[in-house]
């Protein structure tokens, strides 16, 4: 970068020369651990380049050296912001090689779990966008509705951020009345909170001008590889849910919000409409959320209960091979993916017939879709491509593994 | 345009245009996967995201798997997903000798990052990428840690003592 032949000053460039600019590899702006060297002429981004792979973690390489449930924890760590969405995703993917059937109430309990998750992922996202553009108070507002979907969490798997949530075969326990009391609560309380935030942005003028900036088109975006809501803000309706139902998504009514014009505001607003669309659909799972086991009938991948485990012979041993990782998976290879906070997550799953993962790749969406981020900005305001870079919903550890 | 299009179509569509060279189609869990080699490869990226009955415009994914043991000793995997039909495609291609394959980045922006990450973990070469350097490891280190060679921990660290956690590796010997 700090040769700058190759940079041509626009005409109209006051300052005839260039500044290398360091955001990251820890900056508030990128909220995570990543770089980007950014050459500015004045304010304008005439070049860049992205650095990542600062908290790599190996997490391909370790999954082919762990049995099937301990790569779970692995895929909390993809994500952080919406750890359920992997986690189910990862279950289900070791399902379909398994071919277990997961019966209906459990997927119904995975949809509400999944979609809280995406709602917790949008907060997120969209609350710093304000943050970016210097509207800290929306930010403040709604955080404690994040903090509410983790007490869900909490009360259905007993952890909150990184929840290791589900297990292969179902749900590791079904949900308790208190789960159900707060769910309730949330539903009940949450649109209000969230329509108190849309106030103070959707049709804010300061908001508005500064994040109608940067557009993308469906074009650039399918190259690109995008997925998730920064596809659907450039109008391209394509939601995994949709297009491959798993987990009983097909019994639910719902819309795809998409976008006109790819820009930051889109990118913004298609995620609020996706949070609208979230609450139906848990408003529906849990009107018809049908009775029945939680767990499929998979004594050789699905933990028995501990009561069986001190009392009963085949339980002792199953629990045993179990956690020793000592069970052989079929052979296969199986791509299975779903929509994440941010696109589409996919599983690549090679099993050679052994105990782990002969080769397990993880199709991360924001690993693809960031290497556009430097394309996209390439002459527009640096204070731009920083509300950008906060609403294409960058998470580190997605991109690095 | 209202022609429907299935896994059938796109075998018999291929073959038409590219005879032997895209060969022996299987449907693992329910995904068309074929092989082909590496000459053919771009050629056919090319032709099924250009086919105006086809259209798989969209590139999921790019990734390498190891096989020490076979003649061939990797093979780069390819899923593209027609958005139109709503299919996706398994393409698999196995390298022998030192790996090298030419690059999708013509074909499809995003394989740019994809193939730099299948290029850092196996050494695959690219030939003609714009930028095939390192992505997530240092760009310092000699060698591709996702080859089946290299142990999940460094051995030569003594800082590690596993004797009293009987720590074994239960996928397979090394």
């Amino acid at each position: 970068m700090s040769k700058q032949d190759h940079i041509k000053h626009s005409a109209d460039s006051l300052e005839k020369e260039t500044i290398t600019l360091n955001i990251g590899p820890t900056h508030p702006a990128t909220h995570g651990v990543f770089q980007n060297i950014v050459e500015i002429d004045g304010e304008r981004i005439v070049s860049g380049d992205s650095t990542i792979g600062y908290i790599h973690r190996a997490f391909e390489k370790i999954a082919e050296h762990r049995p099937f449930y301990q790569v779970t924890p692995l895929t909390d760590r993809l994500n952080y912001c919406s750890s359920p969405i992997n986690n189910m995703g990862w279950h289900m993917t070791v399902e379909k090689l398994l071919g277990v059937q997961v019966p209906k109430r459990a997927q119904y309990l995975r949809v509400i779990i999944m979609e809280l998750a995406r709602i917790a992922d949008h907060i997120v996202c969209n609350s710093v966008i304000g943050v970016d553009t210097g509207a800290l108070t929306g930010f403040t507002y709604v955080f404690q509705w994040r903090e509410k979907i983790y007490e869900i969490w909490e009360e259905v798997c007993g952890a909150r951020l990184t929840t290791n949530i589900g297990r292969v075969g179902g749900m590791e326990r079904d949900f308790n009345e208190i789960a159900f009391k707060k769910l309730e609560e949330f539903l009940r309380d949450f649109p209000k909170g969230w329509k108190e935030f849309e106030n103070l942005l959707v049709r804010n003028r300061i908001f508005m001008d500064r994040t109608q900036t940067v557009p993308t088109t469906p074009e650039f975006a399918l190259q690109y590889g995008f997925t998730g809501p920064n596809l659907r803000a450039t109008g391209v309706d394509y939601d995994v849910r949709v297009m491959s139902p798993y987990s009983s998504y097909e019994d639910f009514e719902f819309n795809i919000p998409v976008g006109t014009k790819g820009d930051t505001y889109d990118r913004f607003m298609v995620r609020n409409q996706e949070i609208w669309e979230s609450l139906k659909i848990i408003r529906q799972a849990l009107d018809k959320l049908p009775a029945g086991p939680y767990h499929a009938d998979a004594p050789q991948f699905y933990l028995p209960p501990k009561a069986e485990v001190y009392n009963n012979m085949e339980a002792l041993i199953y629990h045993f091979k179990i956690v020793m990782g000592e069970i052989d998976a079929p052979k296969g290879e199986v791509y299975h993916s779903v929509e994440g906070g941010n696109g589409e997550l996919g599983f690549y799953l090679i099993s050679d017939g052994g105990r782990a993962a002969y080769r397990l790749h993880f199709r991360r969406p924001c690993f693809i879709y960031y290497q556009a981020f430097t394309e996209m900005v390439k002459g527009c305001l640096l204070s731009d491509a920083i509300v950008a870079m906060s609403s294409m919903n960058i998470i580190a550890g997605e991109l690095d593994a | 345009m209202n022609e429907t299009i299935d896994y059938k179509k796109v075998t018999e569509r291929i073959a038409e245009k590219f005879g032997a060279k895209v060969h022996s189609p299987e449907e693992p869990y329910g995904m068309l996967t074929l092989r082909t080699d590496k000459d053919s490869i771009i050629p056919l990226l090319q032709f099924l995201r250009d086919d105006e009955a086809m259209q798989f415009i969209f590139l999921t994914d790019v990734c390498a798997v190891h096989f020490p043991d076979k003649a061939e000793k990797f093979e780069v995997v390819y899923h593209i997903h027609s958005l139109m039909h709503n299919l996706r495609v398994r393409i698999k291609v196995a390298l022998s000798g030192e790996p090298k394959i030419p690059t999708a980045v013509n074909v499809f922006k995003g394989a740019n990052w994809m193939e730099r990450e299948t290029y850092d973990f196996y050494g695959v070469i690219f030939e003609g990428h714009p930028n095939l350097k390192r992505i997530l490891n240092v760009d310092e280190m000699t060698i591709f840690p996702m080859r089946k060679e290299y142990p999940l921990e460094d051995n030569t660290r003594i800082d590690k003592d596993d004797k009293m956690f009987g720590r074994i590796n239960v996928n397979r010997e090394n």
